[in-house]
């Protein structure tokens, strides 16, 4: 049966699928029509999120909502237009055809936008052009005539503001008289005779765009100012370097200030249920596994759902405001000395709150060769899954005093954590296009949309999402973890009049004693050694196996306080040091790999990332282990 | 177009309509310059379709905004006094300029397509 029958007996909606370049207002238009009523996926093999929505239009036509990748051309360059591309012609596979295209535009710069209708024209499918924006073409006095472009086109024109719900009631309208007059599904399942367009067919529609703009529009818009000012200042040669850090500077201080207090109401809830659970249970390995394995697993990465939301608010702001293709244009020169693109910017500042999204993001790179650097160094940024680690460490060894005039120390080692991460980052970029991926510098043709205020409700469903993401994950991964990891250490019990803690003798006591001579080079004992293993699968964990190891218990925050303490009297400085720096560079989130895998489609390039990243974090450690060591902090 | 000896002689085309001071390279272009585009031509055709494909195509309006802090690099490009675009230098050197107010200014497309080199 094919897509068309089926819909026609009303088994599917009819599928319509937001098309338009990058900034037009897409995904503006998608929450609007759809809601909370959406769906993120994946499309099979790639990490280009699928976004979808179900909606009933006021004609009772049921219909799904597609938001496809930005794109000014079908001719796609990077993966995520070949998604679109590859959608719109019926190409993507588990994915039928469109039942009819919106091609949506922005109203004040339909001179570069239409020439995108004019490619979707050619294909012959149920077409609606989309006039966004309008409330800004009208406020900068430009009048176009949508009945003489309609009439010019063939196709139904509508003017929308995306985020008003009345501005869209045109747009529902005109999709309904679409279906009423052909029914979801016409039998066509893809479009075969597309090519791509010479350069000669390019300047045609150009000058087809010409030819329309004259017909119909009927008064053109002032140029925009706004914008002009500001980047005078936001790209100023001194200025913009300047108001990037100092942006920076107040995201991650905001990371780190904004969060304590809701961190503190998780680690408290926690340690309420797990005191609740442990009053309220028979002692049984199920109570063990209940409350040392998962609740207490579980706890200490739920913690971080604070500093992963804000951070991403302010990509999120960063973003939708039109700043981060600015940010990009700053750090162009910056990161091509490395062989990077400037977009490379974005996913690595995202993979600062976790490198899952960053290797998402990447996607937006159009060269293979750039995106794939992107993505190997994408985990040397700082996540916030390193930082209890981090914290842990400099809390128990860095003396909390000042230098230079009140700069906090702890402060500045932190600092400097980040920062190896970075320089680390930036010279395997450099590294890996010199040998392995060489190839040439490829072109940065990138649009700096104008200012926007920031739409509240793109802001918060986009932080759904992320908070969505984020929990899915320790429901799967995290949480299957903490279950293997409990049981590695529970079992065997330890026999009796046993002299070292329980965990010595179980699986993962094994695993660790087996480990720590190739460790010891390094400075790591048995108990650093045992608590890498369950680390490695996500790096959060190894502080609860720290607390295994050292026998302690109780919730997060007390398990961390009495750590501080121990490891301060059993770990020289240049074991801590060295642990350090091997979680700078070590790999150790299994997530991770799995979604450079799914990004390159391959495992070549995640075993690779492993490796490398393996071999750093140990060469890190051994120097860090033995210059501390020769400069006395044995 | 294809091979060495078509890429020397835009070269040198192109050297001889800059000699003239009439035309420039965009990369060449400082903050604040304005002209018309000339020709947009590429010895990689995807570059010169990437180019045409976020309106560098002959006959717009560009005005030069600003260069990034270090080598001068990349360029934000105002076209038709609506979209501004980054690119690079070096991607800019494909998109010919010349002055904003030639006796081309009506019959851009004729004008466009004398211009285009190759
Ligand atoms: N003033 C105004 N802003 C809009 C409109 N539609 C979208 N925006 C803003 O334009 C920016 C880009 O929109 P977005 O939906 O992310 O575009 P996309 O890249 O096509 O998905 C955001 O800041 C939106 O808030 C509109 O109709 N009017
Ligand atoms: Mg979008």
């Amino acid at each position: 049966m094919t897509a068309g029958t089926l819909a026609a007996e009303g088994f599917r909606p009819a599928r319509i699928a937001l098309v338009g370049p990058p900034n037009s207002g897409k995904t503006t238009l998608f929450n609007t029509l759809t809601g909370g009523r959406q769906k993120t996926g994946n499309y099979p093999g790639v990490t280009v999120e699928r976004k979808s929505g179900l909606l009933k239009t006021p004609g009772g036509h049921p219909v799904e909502v597609l938001d496809l990748p930005g794109s000014y051309s079908l001719r796609a360059r990077s993966p995520d237009e070949a998604i679109t591309r590859d959608v719109v012609l019926g190409r993507q596979a588990r994915e039928t055809l469109p039942d009819a295209l919106v091609c949506v535009t922005d109203a004040t710069n339909l001179g570069q936008h239409l020439r995108l209708l004019l490619e979707l024209r050619q294909l012959g499918r149920p077409l609606i052009l989309v006039l966004n924006m309008m409330d800004i073409a009208q406020k900068r006095g430009c009048q176009i005539s949508t009945e003489a472009l309609s009439r010019q086109l063939g196709i139904p024109v509508v003017t929308t503001v995306a985020m008003r719900k009345h501005g869209v009631r045109d747009l529902l309208g005109q999709i309904d008289a679409l279906l009423n007059q052909a029914p979801a599904g016409d039998g066509v399942t893809a479009i075969s005779d597309w090519v791509e367009p010479s350069p000669d067919a390019i300047r045609a529609h150009h000058r087809e765009v010409e030819r329309l703009l004259q017909e119909a529009v009927v008064r053109e818009g002032a140029p925009e100012h706004l914008t002009r000012q500001l980047d005078r200042v936001l790209l100023h040669p001194v200025a913009g370097p300047l108001i990037l850090l100092a942006l920076l500077f107040l995201m991650f201080q905001a990371v780190f200030s904004w969060a304590e207090a809701p961190m503190d109401w998780i680690d408290g809830g926690m340690a309420g249920l797990q005191q609740w659970l442990s009053a309220h249970m028979e002692e049984s390995l199920l109570k063990s596994l209940l409350v040392d394995g998962i609740v207490a697993g579980v706890g200490g990465v739920v913690i971080f759902l604070p500093q992963i939301l804000i951070l991403f608010l302010f990509i999120l702001l960063l973003e939708d405001s039109g700043y981060m293709t600015r940010a990009a244009f700053l750090m162009d020169r910056l990161m091509s000395a490395v062989g990077l693109n400037g977009r490379a910017f974005i996913p690595l500042l995202s993979s600062f709150a976790c490198a899952i999204p960053g290797i998402m993001a990447a996607r937006t790179i159009a060269h293979p060769l750039d995106r794939l650097v992107t993505i190997l160094i994408a985990p040397l940024m700082t996540c916030s899954a390193r930082l209890p680690v981090y914290v842990l460490l400099i809390a128990a060894f860095v003396p909390a005093t000042t230098v230079w005039g009140g700069i906090g120390l702890q402060g500045l080692v932190m600092f400097g954590l980040y920062a190896t991460g970075i320089v680390g980052a930036l010279a395997v970029a450099g590294v890996l296009r010199l040998t392995l991926l060489r190839g040439d510098r490829q072109p940065l043709l990138m649009e700096l949309p104008s200012y926007k205020w920031p739409n509240p409700a793109n802001v918060l469903l986009g932080l759904w999402e992320r908070a969505k993401i984020f929990m899915r994950r320790i429901g799967t991964i995290i949480l299957s973890v903490l279950v293997i990891l409990w049981f590695l250490s529970t079992f065997p019990a330890a026999p009796e009049g046993a002299t070292e803690p329980a965990i010595y003798y179980s699986f993962a006591g094994l695993i660790g004693r087996t480990l720590e001579p190739l460790l010891a080079p390094i400075g790591f004992n048995w108990q650093i050694a045992i608590a890498l293993v369950p680390g490695l699968a996500a790096r959060e964990v190894a502080v609860a196996a720290l607390g295994t190891v050292y026998a302690l218990s109780g919730d997060e925050g007390a398990v961390t306080e009495a750590l501080t303490t121990t490891l301060a009297q059993s770990w020289t400085l240049a074991t801590a040091l060295s642990l350090l720096a091997w979680y700078v560079f070590a790999p150790q989130c299994l997530a991770t790999l799995a979604a450079v895998r799914r990004e390159t489609n391959s495992w070549r390039w995640a075993t690779f990332m492993f490796v490398y990243l393996m071999a750093l974090a140990y060469l890190a450690a051994f120097v860090t282990y033995r210059v501390a060591l020769a400069l006395g902090g044995g | 177009m294809d091979g060495h000896g078509g890429q020397e002689r835009q070269l040198f085309e192109l050297g001889r309509l800059v000699k003239a001071g009439l035309t420039q390279p965009l990369g060449l272009m400082r903050p604040g310059g304005v002209g018309r585009i000339l020709a947009v031509q590429s010895g990689e055709g995807d570059i010169e379709r990437g180019l045409l494909e976020m309106g560098f195509v002959e006959g717009a309006c560009v005005e030069v905004l600003h260069h990034g802090f270090l080598g001068r690099d990349p360029l934000a490009v105002r076209i038709n006094q609506t979209m501004t675009v980054a690119l690079r230098r070096g991607e800019a050197n494909a998109v010919l300029v010349g002055p904003l107010l030639d006796q081309g200014a009506d019959t851009r497309s004729s004008t466009g397509q004398e211009a285009r080199l190759s």
